[in-house]
């Protein structure tokens, strides 16, 4: 612990970087500091007009509803929903998108973890449905979700990311879009299931295999190649997603959960698992997921979700009411392993300062960084940057773009230019408080 | 070189099963309390749902077709959505595109594809849309031919089969770069 040599009291916090951003010691410490950072604002309400006096509300004096068996949200929170782009199932892909702005921790709720389908949700009988492991195994073997309910099993907390999120960021100018319909496809769940070293153990893989092609039982079979080795490290067939059984948008009743790897390598539906010595290259590898560079080459088994950050409030589309002391917050994440920091800037960029981390802090999992921050009503410009444990870094706009290109013209924020964007989100607040997407 | 990679694999499935990975925030359960409920399956039972084709053509099933075969099956199954010549509608175009795709799209059979063994492998399981799984193995092979010839990637008339298929050189192949060769 720093002692305080000049400072007696913590009224006044410590500015650390330009254009108002504070020491996160500020949020680390109990109320006292903060309100101490309001008042010295001098600008908010806060410091205003007298509340009014104070008058029951009906709700007061009546008998509540009934106790629904299965609890949704207050009805006052109607518009924390995913949005969804194939509302009437027309045949190609459905998504739906997770509302960032509107969450505040680091596990999304089930109902808004994002989904995105190749040929519709699937209605899967729990019961009919079955896994098979064959290949290059001793023994083939069909595993029923009765028997893998038998397994001991772990939990474990991580996102799920697809190696689309964050595309939109690929367009030449910003395209003024939200956080969700930005950085919607990518959620964090404590996932519980059965190791998959240990399914693979059972049926006596080969270990000199280096593949395993897993498959669901969607209706395009959507089938990928994994590297056995992560198969055998900390793969897992997951049955279970926030201690429920995991939802049909996230693959119900099992899906593969490869922590930190590309989203849509974490088969859902799955239904059957080869091992063998070289990858399918199915459609989804061989096409969909390769990634065009500016010079006419392609990456192919994108396999990792690298270090990430976005600020997901204040975010394009709200609006700060006054000036005054405001919460910059978002989420950090990284494929190979914990973060380490994030840094915080209100001036575009040119400085920067710590954000405070919320604990947990867990490898391949968000982590939810905050950053005290005071509004002089001026024009900023909010970015956050993240390194993991591992010294990765999250790249600036202008190293990432000339690696891994952009548009020559705006496209539709639907569209995937590439993917695995993994550079800096900026949000410019104007002098009326609103915010907006910018390039900084 | 082989039996040090065997050998660290061999000790990382060992780690993994019995101290759990140390990234894992539990313990992985060791072998001896395994229920061991898989049920033995023989290879002619799981063989319906063994549908992976490899590019060297490995799991290729026989039959053929050729493209005038596949021409009439795809006005009738596929020409809906993809166009009567697989031009694009309300699916994407199968058939012709730019030259080359960039980050302004343009992703074709044609321009991008690797291997045609691919073009079989995602028909047969996905498509038509609204039909997964319905075309024969026939039916299938005729219509990579089609879609092949219509890309000036085969002649007219050549069959697509098992040992053709694979062969057929796609122009974009050796363009690939595995991002991460070091986690395979
Ligand atoms: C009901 C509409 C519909 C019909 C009918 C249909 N398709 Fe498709 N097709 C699609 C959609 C949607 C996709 C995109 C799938 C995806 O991205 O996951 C697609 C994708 C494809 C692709 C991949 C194209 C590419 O470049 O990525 C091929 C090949 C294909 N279809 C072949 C066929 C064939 C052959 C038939 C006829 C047997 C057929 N389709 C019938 C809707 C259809």
């Amino acid at each position: 612990m720093t002692s305080h040599r000049t400072q007696p009291t913590v009224q006044e916090p410590e500015i650390v970087a330009g254009n108002g951003l504070l020491h996160r010691r500020a949020l680390l410490r109990r109320g006292l500091t903060l309100a101490g950072a309001m008042g010295a604002g001098g600008a908010g309400s806060l410091t205003g007009a007298a509340a009014e006096p104070l008058a029951d509300p009906p709700w007061t004096h009546e008998i509540g509803g009934i106790i629904p068996p299965y609890q949704v949200a207050s009805r006052f929170e109607k518009n924390v929903v995913r949005s969804t782009d194939n509302p009437r199932n027309e045949p190609r892909n459905s998504r739906a998108r997770t509302p960032h702005h509107l969450l505040k921790g680091i596990i999304t709720p089930n109902g808004l973890h994002f989904t995105i389908c190749h040929g519709g949700v699937p209605d899967i009988d729990p019961a009919q449905h079955k896994l098979v492991i064959h290949g290059l195994v001793k023994r083939p073997l069909v595993f029923t979700l009765d028997a893998l309910e038998r397994y001991p099993m772990v939990s474990r907390i991580g996102f799920v990311e697809c190696g689309g999120n964050s595309a939109p960021l690929f367009s030449n100018e910003p395209l003024q879009e939200s956080v969700q319909a930005i950085h919607g496809l990518a959620s964090c769940s404590e996932w519980t299931g059965v190791p998959l070293a240990a399914l693979l153990e059972e049926a006596g893989v080969d270990l000199k295999a280096k593949w395993m092609i897993a498959e669901g039982a969607d209706s395009p079979r959507l089938s990928r190649s994994v590297p056995l080795s992560k198969g055998l490290d900390d793969a897992m067939v997951a049955l279970y997603q926030n201690g429920e059984r995991i939802q049909p948008g996230q693959g119900y009743p099992m899906r593969l959960w490869l922590p930190g790897f590309e989203g849509n390598m974490n088969v859902k539906y799955l239904r059957r698992i080869k091992i063998a010595n070289e990858p399918q290259l199915s459609y989804y590898e061989a096409r969909t997921y390769s990634q065009i560079l500016p010079n006419g080459q392609a990456y192919r088994f994108y396999f990792l979700q690298e270090v990430k950050s976005f600020i997901s409030s204040p975010s394009h589309g709200q609006a700060l009411k006054e000036p005054g002391v405001h919460e910059i917050t978002g989420v950090a994440y990284s494929g190979t392993g914990r973060i380490a920091k994030v840094m915080v800037s209100a001036d575009g960029g040119q400085s920067w300062g710590l954000a405070a981390l919320q604990d947990p802090v867990l490898p391949k999992a968000f982590t939810r960084f905050r950053m005290p921050w005071r509004w002089n009503g001026g024009p900023a410009v909010l970015q956050s940057r993240a390194w993991d444990e591992g010294g990765n870094v999250q790249p600036l706009r202008e190293a990432f773009v000339a690696q891994r290109g952009q548009t020559s013209k705006p496209p539709s924020v639907l569209a995937f230019p590439s993917q695995h964007f993994n550079s800096i989100t900026s949000w410019a607040v104007g002098a009326n408080g609103e915010v907006k997407h910018v390039y900084a | 070189m082989f039996t040090h990679d065997r050998a660290a694999r061999a000790a990382m499935l060992l780690l993994s099963l019995t101290c759990g990975a140390a990234l894992a925030q539990a313990p992985t359960p060791a072998p001896g309390l395994s229920p061991g409920l898989g049920k033995p399956i023989s290879l002619e039972d799981l063989a319906p749902w063994d549908i992976s084709i490899m590019p060297d053509g490995t799991g290729l099933p026989p039959g053929g077709g050729t493209p005038a075969q596949g021409a009439a099956i795809f006005t009738e199954k596929c020409a809906l959505c993809h166009g009567d010549k697989g031009q694009g509608g309300i699916a994407g175009a199968l058939v012709g595109g730019p030259p080359r795709a960039s980050l302004d799209g343009g992703k074709t059979i044609a321009n991008f594809w690797p291997y045609a063994t691919v073009l079989f492998d995602f028909t047969r399981r996905a498509m038509p849309f609204n039909a997964p799984g319905s075309l024969s193995n026939t039916e299938v092979y005729a219509l990579s031919a089609f879609i092949l010839a219509g890309n000036k990637l085969i002649g007219e008339n050549e069959t697509m089969d098992a040992a053709s298929l694979p062969k057929v050189k796609m122009p974009n192949r050796d363009n690939f770069i595995v991002r991460f060769p070091e986690r395979i």
